[in-house]
């Protein structure tokens, strides 16, 4: 018990305060200025446009993945399965560059693309096609145990009472995965959020246009400006551990409904 | 993150369901769901070999050879050696408290624990660059004493163990509260002291919780990068890890050798997810043929 | 050993789970904790092995201080109710458990098997030895749990619900087997049960309990034939009862009345009949029954249960044997004349005073 506190003290605790009594430190001014500034808020802005919108775009697919790879037989399963898993162990910096090489105006997609009028790379486009990328795991890797312990007389009792397959669905399997669903998608939010590696190489990191929250920190610590990124990594911190209490909130709410059935 | 170990294996049901979708819907999603993890995942994986090997494998393996690719392999393998054995002992500690036992404050503590996750990686780099960097709290201290953390290896062992921190003990914890505590009772009143308790009744109880928590902290570990971007200072040689080092490769233009060096990376996170789901079959299969015996 | 309680008492956070029990299990004897869910009757036996801290009181083994000794200094055998056999060890495995880990005395590896085997031979599960536990059926799980807990030699043997979770069959083949190994080894054994037919069968004596007290200790005849509280009468099987109160030496329940010259008057009493004491007849015969009508005959086995009603519509429930149901010759609809052998009678339901009379109906 000592060992666990102390230890959780020593990495997570004792770092974590600094970082907010930094911003203490810098008074309420100058924090503001900080962390409001037009660029500061333009980089907001895109990190939060485009997680939501990868958080979305994994919502659909991912939902749609765990419903087949726990419904029906394919052949691959197994392989689509674990390929799932990947994006959490595929280090973000090789994932970075090899999007960036894909979707590049030369790249095998880019070029596809390009000649639609898309640009991908370079662009908020890729961004979330990054994003996409790293959240793949949260979505299904939510729903996909929910759906295993959905019991099939619980779907057959709604058969044998008259209700549809489109009824079934809507009625008893979706109100049933909707907490696992929302953490999913929250938990694939909050990566996409704070992620960095992979989307540095693919967004062309221009100031207002495609420079997300985590790339600006950086940017100000090659600047040597310590205040300025304490600012931005406050309000990102904030948002995290809002984020966390709200999935902690959901994943009890759902393991409540699982006990209650 | 709620990879939990129970999700991954999963069983063909009888196609006579209830109301089951039509064969066209079917192949419809299946389609939709294959394609998607394909043109998301595996074509990107098959691109980095593409890319690596695109000169042949005569430069493959040169680029392989330098000495910065060396030396920055090895970082990367001390960095994740350490991290895991961090987190293992704590995961183990932290996992039989919280499950074993009833007390005040223990969602927090939960809520606290997961809180790496949630952090953006560079926010995590920069905490402990305020913390033992120069203008850091203990910046001076550690200079007195020519202790370097910030730009050096210990650094980037720290940072690393803060961003994997969770990873084990979120696949104890689930685990431990499955075995419940009867088990170890049961130890207790047949003469075994607490560490024989340990040693005997929980740990082979969660041996795979064990496996596949290491398993996802070794993948992690290996490839920070925006923690360890922040902390390292990119000192070729000296503190480049291997991430890092692909970066530096691609911005210098040496995008084959870049690729070269990703692919490694690549390989061991193939063969973690692998043996993962390999580790995950097998702790099936020997549960199922038990049974079936 | 013996086993001494003295004055008992536990909380968990706001409910009590154990108000104030005190108990004397003599060496060598087979005791049940009878009692409904949430009686504290296996927080008691969960604190007599250690598990568990009483708030007060005190637990004495051969007259020793116990209280605070550590589970696995005490030399308990503890059977679990969902057995917690060790998943990753053989059958083999788990019942050499507690010889393995001794630090002091460690038995030879071929005394080990020997006695492993020996204790297999026991439970009659020396072929599966080498089985794991999820290959085992309820009934052999738990014969291994029992097989584990013996290895250690223990002075006593605690078992919580030891049948709770097998099939009817298997349960009763084990109640057998608990009895003659218990008549084989005659180590003093304490098994938790909430079933009165189980504690009925298989004890030496049985300690009714009731919301974290005692109600009764007695012998199985005893707390059958005699129980001392409404609880204990209606808890050990089913029972008739009668509503209504004392006056002059009479006791008047309902179209019952039942002489009760010692006792005085009071305003609310009842009176407990159980189902086999009520003499049935097609006549009116003896003084003191009631006429009712058979709702429906229910044959049962050996026996046949009648749901009869009397006059005013209240249900009262019979047995008889096959044997006589058949000469009684009686239809659904028909009336029939019963009378209580033996009526009990109490202070008010639910009040902690038990009158406890025996009248004989007039």
């Amino acid at each position: 018990m000592g060992l666990t506190l102390g230890y959780l003290a020593f990495i997570v605790i004792l770092p974590l305060s600094a970082l907010v009594l930094k911003a203490a430190a810098m008074g309420p001014a100058a924090f503001a200025a900080a962390a409001t500034s037009p660029r500061v808020m333009a980089s907001y802005s895109l990190s939060l446009k485009t997680a939501v919108l990868a958080a979305l775009v994994n919502g659909v697919f991912g939902f749609v993945v765990a419903w087949v790879l726990v419904r029906y037989p394919f052949p691959g399963k197994k392989v689509v399965d674990a390929l799932v898993d990947l994006p959490l162990a595929l280090p973000t910096a090789v994932a970075g560059i090899v999007l960036t090489t894909l979707y590049a105006p030369g790249g095998w997609a880019g070029k596809a693309l390009l000649a639609l009028g898309v640009h991908v790379a370079f662009a908020p486009a890729g961004i979330v096609v990054a994003l996409v990328f790293v959240g793949i795991p949260f979505v299904v890797r939510s729903v996909q145990p929910v759906l295993e312990n959905l019991e099939a007389d619980v779907e057959e009792a709604a058969a044998s009472l008259g209700a549809d397959r489109l009824q079934i669905f809507l009625r008893v399997v979706l109100p049933s995965l909707l907490p696992a669903w929302l953490t999913g998608l929250a938990l694939a939010f909050a990566r996409g959020l704070g992620e960095y590696g992979s989307v540095v190489f693919i967004a062309g990191n221009l100031p207002m246009k495609t420079e997300i929250a985590p790339l600006l920190i950086m940017t100000k610590l090659d600047q040597y400006d310590y205040e300025g990124a304490t600012a931005i990594a406050v309000v990102l911190l904030a948002v995290a551990v809002t984020f966390l209490l709200f999935i902690n909130g959901l994943q009890r709410l759902s393991s409540r409904r699982g006990a209650a059935v | 993150m709620s990879l939990s170990h129970q999700a991954v294996h999963v069983f063909p049901l009888p196609v006579s369901r209830a109301g089951a979708e039509s064969s066209a819907v079917r192949r419809v999603l299946v389609f939709v769901a294959v394609s998607f993890v394909a043109l998301f995942v595996a074509v990107p994986v098959a691109a980095v070999f593409a890319e690596g090997l695109r000169r042949g494998a005569g430069a493959y393996f040169a680029a392989l050879r330098q000495p910065e690719t060396l030396s920055a392999l090895w970082l990367t393998g001390v960095t994740t050696v350490s991290a895991v054995l961090a987190n293992l002992l704590f995961g183990l500690a932290a996992a039989w408290a919280v499950s074993k036992f009833a007390f005040r404050g223990k969602n927090l503590l939960l809520t606290l624990m997961d809180l790496p996750l949630a952090v953006s990686p560079v926010v995590a780099g920069l905490v402990f660059v305020l913390l033992y960097g120069k203008q850091g709290w203990f910046g001076p201290i550690l200079s007195e004493h020519g202790l370097k953390v910030i730009f050096a290896p210990p650094g980037i062992i720290l940072a690393t163990i803060f961003v994997t921190f969770p990873l084990v003990v979120r696949e104890l914890v689930p685990v431990m509260e499955a075995c419940g505590t009867e088990q170890e009772e049961a130890a207790l009143l047949l003469g075994a002291t607490g560490w024989q308790v340990f040693w005997r009744v929980t740990l082979p109880n969660v041996k795979w919780g064990i496996v596949y928590g290491v398993i996802l902290c070794s993948a992690r570990a290996m490839g920070e990068f925006g923690a360890v971007s922040v902390v390292s200072g990119h000192i070729r040689g000296v503190t480049n890890t291997l991430p890092l080092h692909v970066e530096i490769l691609y911005n210098e233009y040496q995008f084959q050798a870049a690729f070269a060096a990703a692919s490694v990376l690549t390989i061991l996170s193939l063969l973690a997810v692998a043996s993962r789901h390999v580790a995950e079959w097998r702790a099936k299969s020997a549960e199922t043929s038990r049974k079936d015996r | 050993m013996s086993i001494e309680i003295k004055n008992i008492k536990k909380r968990f956070g706001d409910f009590t789970a154990i108000d104030g029990i005190s108990l004397h299990v003599p060496a060598g004897e087979l005791v049940a904790l009878l009692g409904p869910s949430g009686s504290g009757k296996t927080s008691l036996l969960r604190i007599i092995a250690g598990l568990e801290l009483p708030d007060e009181g005190t637990v004495l083994f051969e007259g020793e201080d116990a209280t605070l000794r550590r589970a696995r200094d005490r030399g308990v055998g503890f059977v679990f109710q969902h057995y917690a056999l060790f998943r990753h060890l053989t059958v083999f495995e788990n019942v050499a458990f507690g010889l393995r880990v001794r630090k002091a005395g460690r038995p030879s590896e071929s005394e080990i098997a020997k006695r492993v085997n020996g204790l297999l031979d026991l439970v009659q599960l020396a072929p599966l030895a080498r089985r794991y536990p999820s290959q085992l059926s309820g009934g052999q799980r738990q014969r291994v749990a029992l097989a584990r807990a013996l290895a250690v030699e223990p002075k006593v043997l605690l078992l919580d619900e030891p049948f709770g979770s097998l099939d009817a069959t298997v349960r009763l083949e084990l109640r057998r087997f608990l009895r003659r190994l218990h008549d084989e080894i005659r180590v003093t054994s304490v098994f938790v049960t909430h079933d009165q037919e189980e504690a009925l069968e298989v004890a030496d004596r049985i300690v009714v309990i009731n919301r974290g007290r005692v109600e009764q200790v007695g012998s199985p005849e005893e707390v059958f034939d005699h129980p001392a509280t409404p609880f204990v009468m209606s808890f050990l099987g089913h029972t008739n009862i009668f509503h209504g109160r004392i006056e002059g030496g009479k006791a008047r329940l309902g179209s019952l009345t039942v002489d009760a010259p010692e006792l005085s008057d009071a305003s609310a009493v009842s009176g407990f009949v159980r189902p086999h004491e009520l003499e049935i007849s097609r006549t009116n015969g003896k003084p003191g029954g009631v006429w009712t009508t058979l709702v429906h005959a229910n044959p049962a086995g050996a026996l046949v249960k009648l749901d009869l009603s009397d006059s005013e519509g209240r249900p009262l429930q019979a047995v008889v044997s096959r044997d006589f149901f058949r000469l009684l010759e009686v239809r659904a609809g028909e009336a029939l004349y019963v009378r209580p052998r033996s009526v009990r009678i109490f202070a008010a339901t639910s009040s902690e005073e038990p009158l406890s009379f025996l009248g004989e109906a007039i």
